[in-house]
């Protein structure tokens, strides 16, 4: 097979859809909290908590979407948290969100030993199962990559289309774009900043502890160690490159997912002529040059990782 | 709620903030001790005494503080001049990578020439590998904690690669390792049959010269003005881009150095388990010294302590001993909680 | 007097040591504008920001329409019809006009928000009142005097009927305030209140029908405005005489500052071709409204912003690059618009930062700081300038606005700066720092300095300056001397009469 035959493979354009899923939620999440004036280096422990949480609970007998919920409510929790820290305490927001990753990754470890204190092969749970929309899946090509996807693919997509109706049709968007923007400006018109701030931070790793059940429920079926692999850096990466557009979020996670799912195929190819390793350092140095390609173009929320105080200027 | 700043910072805040702060991470540590069945106060009592209950026990726990007062320096640097220096892991990884490139046979040198030597290599692998996303943010506005963070995967790749292909020792039966340094690289122990190195005194003169530049030197002193204000620092004709360069040779150098004396005192070779993570506990100990050099040696101990103790304690007692991480992380948090309320009031209306 | 919509009854405020509001009593009446009238620092903004539920007041309540106002609560004043024009605009500027109106006047949880509606609303209300700006225009492009107009518009799709509006004419060039005024005219004629906060006598006495008048967080007086001249009123702001500012006439000497065809650019501001000269002992006024380039031009004399093309000279030399270092080494004293943003670092003590300039070549050697060398010259300046502080290691977050600004001053002035560059100088100090400022001006003109001093205070520049000259959209007119001024024209011209890129640039 030839490096571009595999562009018109159904299972390349399949996998860049798995690969960009949790990505999807994950930037989407720290877009509204960047949105509300709010970075959340907690994403890639939120998202470990959201994977494990979820997992959990099916492991214990949960129900697949119960799993789901349980990781946006474990999501909310870290982000209340961070929330609380940052916004009415006004902490440092990259020290805060660096101990909220620690902790809650650790937290998640620490758990998975107490309850499994003696395990070699980690315990298997049955996961999501592809769903397949009728007639649509026939379509060659695009078919089985866009309709023969997990249902939480398509709440992926379906969150970016409520995620930009709730932040530019609705007053409580409005709200949210605000405090990003002037928090004194939503003050002055008798808006309480606080709370609008950390409901959206809640809300937004919330949505990261979905992107984070993804993983576990979804692409495989059963929790490890490490699993998020950087994951959640990415999405504050794919932020960047949106320009905090949930439109251009989407675009960026599947870019990301075609490349991602590219090198893995042109790995196979190239077999022992270049280093693996050169492979899978592609999606972290992708996310960088993204980073310096956009950052003279965007115009980033002006109050973002800007503590506000009543009363001060 | 609101808060108001402070007129004066009493000296009754300064010291009972923090430890209620410690005492808060602990009091919700033994909760999830309790979660586990076992009895706080026996898993403390068995975590002090692996940490410092024997002479063995305390060396290895000065041992484990070594690389943590490495890497909590390079933090303390950085963060003093809001350079969010969040990729010591990596440059500790590049700064190992120096040190067996250097150290394992192309220069045989004596000791008295190759440790200085094999120091300012890593120092300055590190120092590479800093300076990247600092020219990013300086240059282009790129935020350096991403870049940082994600050069952190890079370079564990990058030494992976490096471990499979040509630093792979031929001898070493198909593992990823290097080969070992020199004879002459290797640093003496401080008590024989004892792990604790000579590392560890040079990690001591480290933060010593690091709080010598930060109180006395006309480069402390800049970086201390870009932290608080660059804007006013640039207004006042500091030279922000430039202090921002030296702020990322000398952190990431720091950060180098850690990967050094893990593979000169400690290791003897290079691995992709040199680092438990010691890049990111040293954030967690430049904030916990509340970034004073001096206080990361205390820091660092502490830290140190609290994993070699939970090591030895989850050996006994059964309590997964990830709880020492957990215990680190709410540390972590309540002391940055703390800090700030030695400046602000709470008022609650 | 019929009964009053707004009474505010005994309200004190205390910030740890100092009083700022002392049981003050007020009442404003239905079609009734109140002047409030007190120096900075006199209680003014304090009091607001009680009545408008930023501040909890310590004692004392507030009534609208008879019904207590809930302390605290921004919503509730609001709610029961208040409107706040702020000082600083509270506008967000990368979202709409619409949006920034609309904000928090619908129920938070919609599934949509009804723009349509808004947007007639909002067109019937700038008819209405005279108020033209378009409502799906981005705020970052309006001009400050269309920003005001939002500002106004917000309260009035609130349907608030008292309105405070904090120092509205420091924005504006003289005939928009005059236009400001016949709006406020026709507001009160349609029966709402206005509270107009002010330090300017001439406005008080121009808009208002009553004046209250605060001093030191107390009510001094209150008197229709009828009954009371400029110079009772001057006498009750303040207290006590204030000298005025006096420039003994001299013969100016060679130039010390000259720009020729500076053009430069940040953004959507910029400078274009700017010739301007300032010679040895004389005071070079710039006015014209905020937002006209003044601080693009501040910046390039103070060697934060490189020119794109054309020159500047210092002490006769043209300087190829330039840079903060530089103008210091120059010898240009700069004393910046904002203290807390660019002037002083806060957290840090005085000493660190009175030697911010000069630290590498008088306090150190071999690259490491004599901090007890700069101990010593810290408290030189303290004592010359009387900076009021704890010591030398206090906090400069802790000083007052006024003592900040001596510390700067004593920082920039202590070396015998060949040229000094005052931008908004004085912006937010009482009348004692004032008069400080402008007396160490005036010094350093009479050593022989070349002062520019960038001011939106016309007032002040009359008293001070020697030569003035407007800037309008980044061109700078020909210089004018003092006495051949016509303040008239000086308004006419702060509005753009007489530059060549007018009206068409401003619309973008």
């Amino acid at each position: 097979m030839e490096a571009l035959d595999i562009l018109f493979t159904a299972s390349l354009w399949a996998a860049v859809i798995r690969i960009a899923s949790p990505l999807i939620f994950g930037t989407l999440g720290e877009l509204i909290c960047e949105r509300a004036g709010v970075l959340n280096l907690g994403i890639e422990g939120i998202m470990t908590a959201g994977a494990f949480a979820g997992w959990l609970t099916v492991y214990l007998g949960g129900g697949l979407w119960m799993g789901v919920a349980v990781a946006a409510l474990a999501g909310a929790m870290f982000g209340l948290l961070h929330g609380t820290l940052v916004v009415p305490l006004g902490l440092s927001q990259h020290v805060t969100g660096i101990g909220v990753t620690l902790l809650s990754t650790s937290l998640c470890y620490y758990a998975y030993r107490l309850v499994f204190p003696e395990v070699t092969s980690p315990p298997k749970i049955e996961p999501f199962q592809p769903l397949s929309v009728p007639v649509l899946s026939d379509i060659p090509l695009l078919g089985p990559a866009l309709f023969q996807q997990s249902p939480l693919t398509y709440l992926a997509f379906a969150m970016v289309v409520a995620v930009s109706w709730f932040l530019y049709r609705t007053p409580a968007g409005l709200a949210v774009r605000t405090v990003g923007e002037n928090p004194a400006a939503a003050e002055a018109q008798g808006m309480n900043v606080t709370t609008i701030r950390i409901l959206a931070v809640m809300a937004g790793s919330a949505l990261m502890g979905v992107g984070g059940s993804f993983i576990t429920l979804s692409a495989f079926n059963s929790f490890f160690f490490e699993m998020m692999n950087g994951r959640g850096w990415i999405c504050i990466a794919l932020v960047v490159f949106s320009a905090w557009h949930p439109g251009k979020a989407l675009l960026g996670a599947l870019l990301f997912g075609l490349f991602d799912a590219y090198q893995l195929r042109l790995q196979q190819l190239a077999s022992a002529a270049v280093p693996y390793q050169v492979f899978l350092m592609m999606p972290y140095v992708l996310s960088i040059i993204a980073l310096i390609v956009m950052s003279r173009r965007v115009a980033y929320p002006r109050a973002l990782m800007v503590p506000y105080r009543k009363g001060e200027r | 709620m609101r808060l108001e700043p402070l007129e004066k910072r009493s000296t009754f805040r300064m010291i009972a903030l923090p430890v209620l702060a410690l005492i808060f991470a602990m009091a919700i540590c033994a909760v999830l001790v309790m979660l586990s069945g076992a009895s706080p106060f026996q898993v403390f009592g068995l975590m002090v005494k692996g940490a410092l209950g024997s002479r063995f026990a305390a060396l290895e726990t000065l041992t484990r503080a070594t690389p943590l007062i490495f890497t909590g320096l390079a933090a303390a640097v950085a963060f003093r001049a809001k350079l969010w220096n969040i990729g010591a892991e990596a440059q500790l990884y590049i700064g190992a990578v120096m040190t067996v490139v250097m150290g394992t046979g192309l220069l045989p040198l004596p000791w008295p020439i190759l440790w200085p030597v094999l120091m300012i290599s890593a120092m300055l692998g590190g120092a590479l590998v800093l300076s990247v996303p600092t020219f990013l943010k300086t240059r282009f506005g790129v935020d350096e904690v991403v870049t940082t963070l994600l050069l952190n995967f890079v370079a564990l790749l990058f030494v992976s690669m490096l471990l499979e292909g040509v630093l792979k020792d031929p001898m070493g039966l198909g593992w990823p390792q290097s080969k070992k340094v020199l004879a002459d690289a290797v640093l003496p122990r401080l008590v024989s049959g004892k792990r604790l190195h000579l590392g560890f005194v040079i990690a001591i003169l480290a933060a010593v010269v690091v709080w010598i530049i930060d109180r006395r030197s006309a480069l402390g002193y800049e970086m201390r003005a870009v932290g608080h204000n660059a804007k006013a620092a640039h207004f006042a004709g500091i030279p922000v881009n430039t202090v921002l360069a030296k702020t990322a040779l000398l952190s990431g150098g720091l950060a180098g150095l850690a990967g050094w004396s893990e593979v000169t005192g400690l290791k003897g070779n290079l691995t992709l388990d040199l680092s438990p993570g010691f890049g990111y506990t040293g954030i967690v100990v430049a904030m916990l010294a509340m970034l004073h050099p001096l206080g990361v040696i205390a820091s660092a101990i502490f830290v140190a302590a609290v994993f070699v103790g939970a090591d030895a304690m989850s050996r006994t007692a059964g309590v997964p001993s990830y709880i020492a991480q957990v215990m680190v992380a709410t540390s972590l948090l309540s002391m940055v909680s703390a800090i700030m309320l030695t400046r602000y009031r709470v008022r609650w209306r | 007097m019929s009964a009053p919509v707004l009474s505010i009854s005994r309200v004190s405020k205390r910030f740890g040591p100092l009083l700022a509001n002392d049981a003050i009593s007020l009442e404003v009446g239905p079609g009734e504008i109140l002047g409030l009238l007190g120096e900075n620092g006199a209680g003014k903004t304090t009091l607001m920001n009680i009545l408008f539920g930023h501040y909890v007041a310590d004692e004392g309540e507030i009534r609208v329409n008879g019904k207590v106002l809930p302390p605290g609560e921004p919503r509730a004043a609001l709610e029961a019809g208040i409107g706040m024009v702020h000082q600083h605009f509270t506008l967000a500027d990368n979202l709409t006009v619409l949006d920034n109106i609309i904000l928090g006047t619908e129920p938070l949880w919609r599934w949509r928000s009804d723009h349509g509606e808004a947007r007639a609303r909002i067109r019937q209300l700038s008819e209405d009142f005279g108020l033209a700006v378009h409502p799906d225009a981005v705020v970052s492009t309006l001009s400050v005097g269309e920003r005001q107009r939002v500002e106004i518009l917000k309260a009035l799709y609130r349907q608030a009927r008292i309105l405070i509006l904090d120092e509205p004419t420091a924005v504006l060039a003289p005939q928009e305030a005059t236009a400001l005024f016949a709006t406020l005219k026709r507001f009160v004629a349609r029966g709402l209140s206005i509270i107009f906060i002010s330090h300017k006598l001439g406005e008080i006495m121009d808009a208002c029908h009553r004046v209250a008048i605060l001093r030191s967080g107390k009510l001094v007086a209150q008197k229709d405005i009828a009954d009371v001249t400029r110079a009772e009123l001057a006498e009750l702001m303040v207290g006590r005489l204030v000298p005025q500012p006096k420039a003994v006439a001299q013969e100016p000497g060679v130039p010390l500052l000259g720009l020729a065809h500076v053009s430069v650019r940040r953004g959507a501001a910029s400078l274009r071709d700017v010739m301007l000269q300032v010679r040895a002992g004389e005071i070079v006024g710039i006015a014209g409204v905020s937002g006209n380039g003044q601080s693009l031009l501040a910046d390039v004399v103070g060697g934060l912003l490189p020119p794109e093309t054309g020159t500047v000279q210092v002490n006769g030399a043209p300087l190829s690059a330039i840079s903060p270092r530089l103008m210091v080494e120059c010898g240009v004293a700069r004393i910046p618009e904002d203290r807390h943003a660019e002037g002083l670092i806060g957290d840090m003590s005085i000493t660190e930062n009175v030697v911010s300039e000069a630290y590498r070549s008088r306090f150190s050697s071999h690259g490491f700081i004599d901090w007890s060398a700069a101990a010593a010259f810290a408290r030189t300046i303290i004592d010359d300038y009387g900076v009021k502080c704890p010591g030398p290691q206090a906090r400069v977050r802790l000083l007052s606005g006024g003592n900040m600004q001596k510390l700067i001053l004593g920082r920039v002035m202590n070396a015998n700066p060949c040229v000094v560059l005052a931008n908004q100088p004085t912006r937010g100090l009482d009348v004692g720092a004032v008069a400080y400022v402008h007396e160490q001006l005036l010094k350093a003109r009479s050593n022989g300095a070349g002062v520019l001093l960038i001011s939106e205070d016309l007032d002040e520049l009359l008293a001070l300056a020697d030569q003035i000259a407007v800037i309008y959209q980044g061109q700078v007119s020909p210089l004018m001397a003092r006495p051949m001024v016509d303040i008239g024209r000086l308004g006419l011209m702060m509005a753009g009469q007489g530059f060549i890129h007018g009206e068409q640039d401003h619309a973008a």
